[in-house]
């Protein structure tokens, strides 16, 4: 990734140094100001410098203001052990389809009616009609999958590399409410476009939800809106797919990347951890028994 | 305040909070927060109690008993199932329709004599759409492979009950059809109840009837 110029990223963004390396050289002390006093920029050279400071002096300006500069730091510069690889990104891929389910559903808000009358002629005006309408139907529909399944993989990647443990349970549990709410999504928006595939699946989904003893009917009958599918169900449907599930969905990411940040991510399972450099040391002069600051109880040597 | 006595450390006593009188028995700074909290507690429930009874009203709303005329009483026979498309749901077009299969009760079945039969196409399985195939006898489901006899009896695939019924009456020589009725293995109707779920014994308690459906004749 190329670096970018520090001339643009404002100081309290700046990678800091490392530990090991000294600050940057001091610049010399003018030797006499009197016998060689510094050049006075042109006006040119000024608005040129200024011009260039501006980018810096917004960031700052609002730095200032919001003080964001030290989380953004440290979440952007926060270190990743040994060993991350490529699926490690399966969580950003599952996020990123998220972004293109929300952006592309906001565009096709602008053009469906979730009337029962009239949903499915909306949806071919979508496909037939509207310019490029039937490519962000498509990134739509398909891009519902693609989400599943990466969310998925996500899921076990973070099961087969131990991610779930301690002290990531409660993000696991995060996750799994996501991965929920994102087949509610899936089963929500499945009704929508109101075809024969569409409707004949969402009257099996409500009755396989009714299945359930005891609740299953009222369930049912709360997903529906009354006894039989009819317009309340489609509208309801409509309200829960682009209202309800997806602020949860937005609130959960929120939490669920915070704990990622927060906490840090796992190095693969197949990692070697370092070994301390004192370990061989100690053990051998604790073995030859000369060492006054071993333990002389006769403990084990360990460290 | 004995404790204070015996342990030297606790002899510092904190000052009375401003206003204290002796015997309160709350701070003014508790009081407020109590008062606080409940108030918001309150704001919030004026908000969130209206809008949960909005979305879950439809669980208790039984709609308008509707009866519709479905052809003249000579249409219909004892031998076999004549198919008719009627409105079940009103408002919504093509949507609310649902097909029935009628028919004259049957003598050699020894049903109720004079009666017409409505089977609903209604899978008990999962609600997909069965079809009555006349050189069977039979009614298959595409879906799941369920299979019922000409009663709308099941006998294969995995249906959990019999096929439901409408209720029918006849008006100025023609057969109307009503509200729809579940039954039980032995056909013996009972309300409404959504495919998938068992009807009759211990069923009715554990798929208990809804408030939206109409009573079974």
């Amino acid at each position: 990734m190329p670096k970018l110029p520090d001339s643009i990223v404002p100081a309290p963004l700046r990678k800091p140094a490392k530990p090991g390396a000294a600050g940057a050289p001091k610049g010399a002390a003018p030797t006499d100001l009197k016998t060689s006093p510094p050049e006075r920029p042109t006006h040119v050279e000024r608005l040129t410098d200024q011009a260039k400071d501006a980018p810096v002096d917004v960031l700052a300006w609002v730095d200032q203001r919001m003080g964001a500069s030290g989380f953004l730091t440290g979440m952007l510069y926060r270190k990743v052990p040994k060993g991350t690889n490529w699926f490690y990104t399966l969580g950003s891929a599952t996020l990123f389809a998220f972004i293109v389910q929300a952006v592309t559903g906001v565009f096709l808000a602008m053009f469906y009616t979730p009337s029962t009358t009239q949903a499915y002629g909306s949806i071919a005006h979508i496909n037939n009609d509207v310019p490029l309408g039937a490519l962000v139907h498509g990134m739509h529909k398909w891009g519902a999958s693609v989400m599943v399944i990466l969310i998925f993989l996500h899921m076990g990647r973070t099961f087969f590399f131990g991610a779930y443990k301690y002290p990531r349970e409660l993000n696991w549990v995060i996750g799994v409410v996501l991965l929920i709410l994102t087949m509610l999504m899936a089963f929500t928006g499945y009704l929508l476009p109101f075809d024969q595939r569409s409707f004949w699946a969402s009257v099996v989904g409500i009755n396989i939800n009714g299945t359930g003893p005891i609740v299953g009917p009222y369930l049912s009958d709360f997903l529906r809106a009354g006894p039989e599918l009819g317009a309340t169900t489609l509208s309801r449907f409509y309200a829960i797919h682009m209202l309800l599930v997806p602020g949860a969905i937005i609130a959960l990411i929120g939490a669920h990347m915070y704990l990622v940040v927060k906490l840090g991510t796992t190095a693969p399972p197949w990692t070697k951890i370092d070994k301390p450099k004192f370990a061989e040391p100690v053990a051998q002069l604790d073995a030859g028994g000369s060492n006054g600051a071993a333990p002389t109880n006769g403990a084990s040597p360990s460290v | 305040m004995n404790g204070a006595e015996t342990d030297p450390r606790q002899e510092r006593v904190q000052p009375d909070p401003p206003g204290y009188f002796e015997g309160e028995s709350m701070t003014r700074r508790r009081a407020f927060t109590v008062a606080a909290q409940g108030l918001g507690g309150i704001a919030g429930a004026a908000i969130i109690l209206p809008a949960v009874g909005f979305a879950v009203a439809p669980i208790f709303h039984r709609g308008k008993e509707r009866w519709e005329a479905v052809g003249p009483v000579n249409d219909f026979v004892e031998d076999t199932y004549r198919q008719v498309v009627f409105t079940e749901t009103e408002g919504i077009g093509d949507a609310g329709k649902t097909t029935a299969y009628v028919r004259r009760s049957s003598k050699e079945l020894e049903e109720e004599p004079g009666k017409f039969v409505a089977v609903s196409n209604r899978c008990a399985h999962l609600g997909c759409p069965v079809r009555f195939v006349e050189a069977a006898g039979n009614f298959i489901c595409p879906c799941h492979g369920g299979v019922y006899d000409f009663q709308g009896k099941r006998i294969g695939g995995p249906p959990v009950r019999p096929l439901d019924q409408f209720q029918t009456r006849v008006r100025n020589g023609q057969v109307e059809l009503g509200p729809r009725y579940s039954v039980t293995s032995q056909l013996e109707p009972v309300r409404a109840r959504d495919p998938g779920e068992f009807t009759g014994g211990i069923w009715e308690y554990l798929y208990p009837p809804r408030p939206s459906t109409f009573p079974a004749p």
